[in-house]
């Protein structure tokens, strides 16, 4: 009979680790049954890593049965495989990375290794975390473990539903424009997007430089903290990245709230949202107050511009990013007679539509004539954006929201309307624009049983009180996250 | 043709690499003349996932070199990317600097051409950014080589302010005198370190709007440089006195035939999407970084060429040339320890040194002696041990053989004599070989003095002292 060590939170892993109760290479094969079990019907990953995670495994004993190990030791992760990760192919979920093995690994990859974490694979996501639903990965969608005809949320869905289905104790996603937070709604986990600047970007694949941010997925806010500290930090190698010091996260998990001010911006709750959502977000708000925290109503007056700002500066440093998949160096490679032809025939059968939508775009943007009209006063409105919140931030420390209008949608259901599924991410969008941390955590069910996610904003570097609030809502248990139906 | 009527009006663009250890944004070596792609790393490969970290090397080097030529450091600047498809540039963009260059305004000033008036040249800007790799094309195949691939770069961009083609040839000379002096170039042309883009307009002589420019670009050597901008000039005289207009377009050179081509409009015709760069944050120079940057530069040439003639009495000429190479002018200076006579040592730095430099192919240190053994051997002239001649005799052989001055001078034998005794008896000997010659002198023909110490040198196998030569004999033929 399995032992289901892989429904264990991280924290509990841990302890029974180093208490030698149970091994690594004991969790590690729970979770890479539960991935061969779960994988034909949810396809949260692109690459299983068993022979290189079995190995990382015994290592991770020995380490653990030499005393002193790091929290993170011998806990399986799932990572977005957007990570460069040497001797692991990284895609991107993309044909023109497809057979794409890096020669080193991203800065939160070392320091997971240093910790002794353990990769058991490489998540799905939308090609080049373009994308709100998984749907763009040109290697097939990743279905919600909730409901299998839904999507998990993207663009990392495969980290959320891998987390969800108790494939893998915790994972990495990125955030661009909710691309954390949205699947961790909709697959009913918790997701969190640092400060911009937090987290090392250094080995990431690049999609909008300027609101990329790594983060974790975890079942539990306590998890989610464990690994962000190991995330979090200097790094030489990546120059936009703080020099401030990383405090102990878990020890902001006090439960304590008492006194603290939570905003709820009126921009967020709209007409046309799924009244369940706006429902458990308001009696998630009720539970606060229960707790002697104070809310008052704010108002993030640009909120409505943030969406069209975002498509033009994401798309903008797309276009320049993505522009170094050339065929030349590394990747696929379409010959033709000439260069140019050669860069057209790669490009052509590399990038999915979605890819070359925002490529498209963001050229345009940056097009002589159209930078000041485009991408000049989008980085105009994205100043505006900022205001906004060190305004609102002056009457309160945490403001809370819903994280997407809905939950999650079916499968192909918002495919053929790109900006229909752009607005999923309204919610989430404008934190990257104004480089705020922020976090999703399951905060109710719909009709359906799926999972509506609870958004948690705090000002720049204030990761500590939206960690101690989720927590402190955790405790409650005024609301207990479903089992997967998978 | 009427030439003289019309004036050329020119502008000069100047690529040259900073002389650092690693590149631009990532820890590779910048020596050339590795294996191809051995000093290549994800970063400078342009790999998924991977970002800048600027040189600080390199910034220090372009503030320098803008203090230099008396331009303004900007307290603020930042990066842009500039895109374009190439196999060479791994990104597909190169990191630049676009609106807010690192060094603005400043001039660099030409000394006086002969008949002429010294000349200011003001510049514009100058900024970081970094070079592209090389392609390398075969038969049916083309091949990349990155170790040049974020090789930093400093672009220097001056105003039209050059007239004519020799004296773009002298701006760009005082600009690599001046980069070589500040340690931050070495202005090497042929291994691709030095690339210059010209725009060329003419106009009547006395007008005041500029004509219609055309840019020659990537030329990589200054008489390239010079040769095709006579070129253009000649060309666009031509078209504008023919009643047609010059068309603004982009011409390359071609050398082997001496002259410019327009390139197809696809090869330049470039919407460079430029864009602040994201994955760098704004370069702020602090007052005190530009303070300690100013107060660790070496003397400029300028500044050189004034004392040497404050301090060691040479012509403003004489200064000129030697200071116009800063190898040339720290040779000489390394001669001069020991040395009472400075301006004999400049003399012999700017004929013989410099012949011999120009004779070889070697690079100048390599091509002639170590500057402390030309001292020794200068010294020894000064202490009247060796002749002049013999000094030219030895300096050769030193530059042949490889030997130091007093082993060459013992070897060759070419110490002087000046043991009066020893001239005495070869005075005596030649005078009573000569009894009607010295009669005929002693009777008031001066002229034959040179006779009588011609023929006592040959006796003394030239090596005596022609001073004590001189003394002796005068006072035997008075007798």
């Amino acid at each position: 009979m399995a032992s289901e060590l892989n429904k264990l939170t991280i924290g509990e892993a841990s302890s029974k680790l180093r208490a030698r109760e149970i091994t690594a290479t004991r969790l590690t094969r729970d979770c890479l049954d539960r991935i061969a079990a779960v994988e034909p019907k949810l396809h949260a990953f692109i690459t299983v890593c068993e022979p290189e995670a079995l190995e990382q495994a015994r290592a991770a004993d020995a380490r653990l049965a030499a005393g002193n190990a790091p929290a993170l030791c011998g806990i399986p992760l799932g990572i977005k495989d957007i990570y460069a990760t040497s001797r692991v192919r990284t895609t991107c979920a993309s044909r023109i990375l497809e057979n794409f093995v890096p020669p080193f690994d991203a800065t939160v990859i070392e320091r997971l290794r240093a910790d002794g974490a353990i990769f058991v694979g490489k998540t799905n996501m939308d090609e080049f975390a373009m994308g709100s639903s998984t749907e763009n990965s040109a290697f097939g969608p990743t279905m919600n473990p909730h409901d299998t005809a839904r999507v998990a949320g993207g663009s990392s869905g495969g980290s959320a539903a891998a987390v969800a289905a108790h494939e893998c104790l915790g994972a990495l996603g990125t955030d661009t424009g909710g691309s954390i937070r949205e699947p961790a709604s909709f697959c009913g986990v918790v997701g969190i997007k640092p400060t911009y600047s937090r987290v090392s970007r250094y080995g990431v694949v690049a999609y909008a430089s300027s609101l990329d941010q790594v983060g974790p997925f975890a079942r539990s806010v306590r998890d989610a903290a464990i690994i962000l500290r190991t995330l979090a930090g200097p790094d030489g190698r990546d120059s936009t990245c703080s020099a401030r010091p990383v405090p102990d996260y878990e020890r902001a998990l006090t439960g304590e709230i008492k006194g603290l001010r939570i905003g709820v911006p009126r921009e967020f709750f709209v007409e046309g949202m799924q009244p369940e959502v706006e429902n458990s977000v308001r009696a998630a708000l009720d539970n606060y107050r229960s707790l002697g925290a104070s809310t008052v109503e704010i108002s993030l007056p640009h909120t409505g511009y943030a969406i069209a700002a975002y498509y033009l500066v994401a798309t903008a440093e797309a276009s320049a990013n993505l522009a170094r998949y050339d065929g030349i160096r590394f990747g696929l490679r379409v010959n033709a007679e000439d260069n140019i032809a050669l860069y057209e025939s790669t490009r052509a059968k590399g990038f999915g539509a979605e890819v070359k939508r925002r490529i498209m775009l963001g050229t345009f943007a940056l097009s002589a004539g159209y930078y000041d009209a485009y991408y000049l006063k989008a980085q105009k409105v994205r100043t505006l954006i900022r205001n906004d919140f060190e305004r609102a931030f002056e009457k309160c420390d945490l403001i809370v929201t819903p994280v997407a209008p809905t939950t999650a949608f079916k499968i192909g259901e918002k495919m053929n309307d790109p900006l229909t599924m752009y607005l999923s991410d309204i919610f989430t969008i404008s934190l990257n624009l104004a480089g705020l941390p922020g976090m999703s955590i399951p905060c109710g069910h719909d009709s359906n049983n799926l999972p509506i996610g609870m958004q948690l904003i705090a000002p720049p570097f204030a990761e500590e009180t939206i960690l101690r609030a989720g927590d402190a809502f955790e405790r409650t248990g005024a609301f207990k996250p479903r089992s997967p139906a998978v | 043709m009427n030439r003289e009527a019309y004036e050329a009006v020119i502008g000069l663009e100047v690529h040259t690499h900073l002389l650092t250890r690693s590149k631009l944004f990532c820890g590779c070596s910048t020596t050339f003349g590795a294996g191809p792609n051995e000093n290549v790393c994800p970063v400078c490969m342009g790999m998924p996932g991977v970002l800048p970290v600027l040189n600080r090397r390199a910034v220090e080097l372009a503030i320098r070199t803008g203090i230099a030529a008396h331009c303004e450091i900007a307290r603020y600047s930042i990066f842009d990317r500039k895109s374009y498809f190439y196999p060479d540039l791994p990104k597909g963009y190169q990191i630049s600097q676009y609106e807010t260059p690192i060094c603005k305004g400043g001039y660099i000033d030409l000394p006086a051409a002969d008949n002429g008036e010294p000349r200011r040249i003001r510049l514009t800007r100058i900024h970081l950014e970094e070079d592209a790799g090389k392609n390398i094309h075969g038969e049916n195949f083309s091949l990349v080589d990155f170790n040049r691939s974020g090789v930093p770069l400093i672009e220097i961009v001056s105003e039209p302010d050059l007239r004519s083609a020799e004296e773009a040839g002298a701006y760009l000379r005082q600009l690599r005198a001046i980069l070589r002096y500040v340690d931050a170039s070495e202005g090497k042309m042929e291994e691709g370190a030095f690339r210059c883009d010209c725009n060329v307009s003419v106009r009547k002589r006395g007008a005041k709007e500029f004509g219609v420019k055309a840019e020659i670009k990537n030329l990589n050597s200054f008489r390239f440089v010079e040769d095709a901008i006579e070129y253009e000039v000649g060309r666009q005289i031509e078209v504008v006195e023919g009643g047609g207009r010059v068309a603004q377009e982009t011409h390359l050179w071609d050398p082997a035939r001496r002259q410019t081509r327009p390139m197809r409009s696809k090869e330049y015709a470039n919407d460079y999407r430029y864009f602040p760069e994201p994955d760098l944050p704004p370069l702020i120079v602090p007052p005190e970084l530009e303070e300690q940057v100013r107060s660790s530069m070496p003397e400029l040439p300028a500044d050189r060429k004034a004392r040497y003639v404050r301090e060691l009495g040479l012509t403003d000429y004489e200064a000129g040339v030697l200071v116009a190479d800063r190898d040339v002018s720290d040779y000489f200076e390394a001669t001069l320890p020991d040395l009472k006579n400075r301006k004999s040592a400049a003399n012999w730095v700017m004929t013989e040194v410099l012949r011999v430099a120009r004779d070889s192919a070697e690079p100048f240190a390599d091509a002639v002696p170590p500057a402390r053994e030309v001292g020794a051997l200068l010294r020894m002239v000064e202490e009247q041990k060796i002749s002049l001649n013999a000094a030219k005799t030895a300096f050769a052989a030193m530059v042949e053989k490889g030997k130091g001055a007093e082993a060459t001078v013992a070897e060759l034998g070419l110490a002087q004599v000046s043991d009066e005794g020893a001239i005495a008896a070869a005075c005596d000997k030649v005078l009573a070989a000569e009894p009607e010659k010295v009669a005929e002198y002693r009777a008031g023909r001066d002229k034959l003095f040179g006779f009588f110490v011609g023929a006592v040198m040959k006796a003394m196998g030239g090596k005596a002292n022609p001073k004590v030569i001189n003394e002796i004999l005068r006072a035997k033929l008075k007798g």
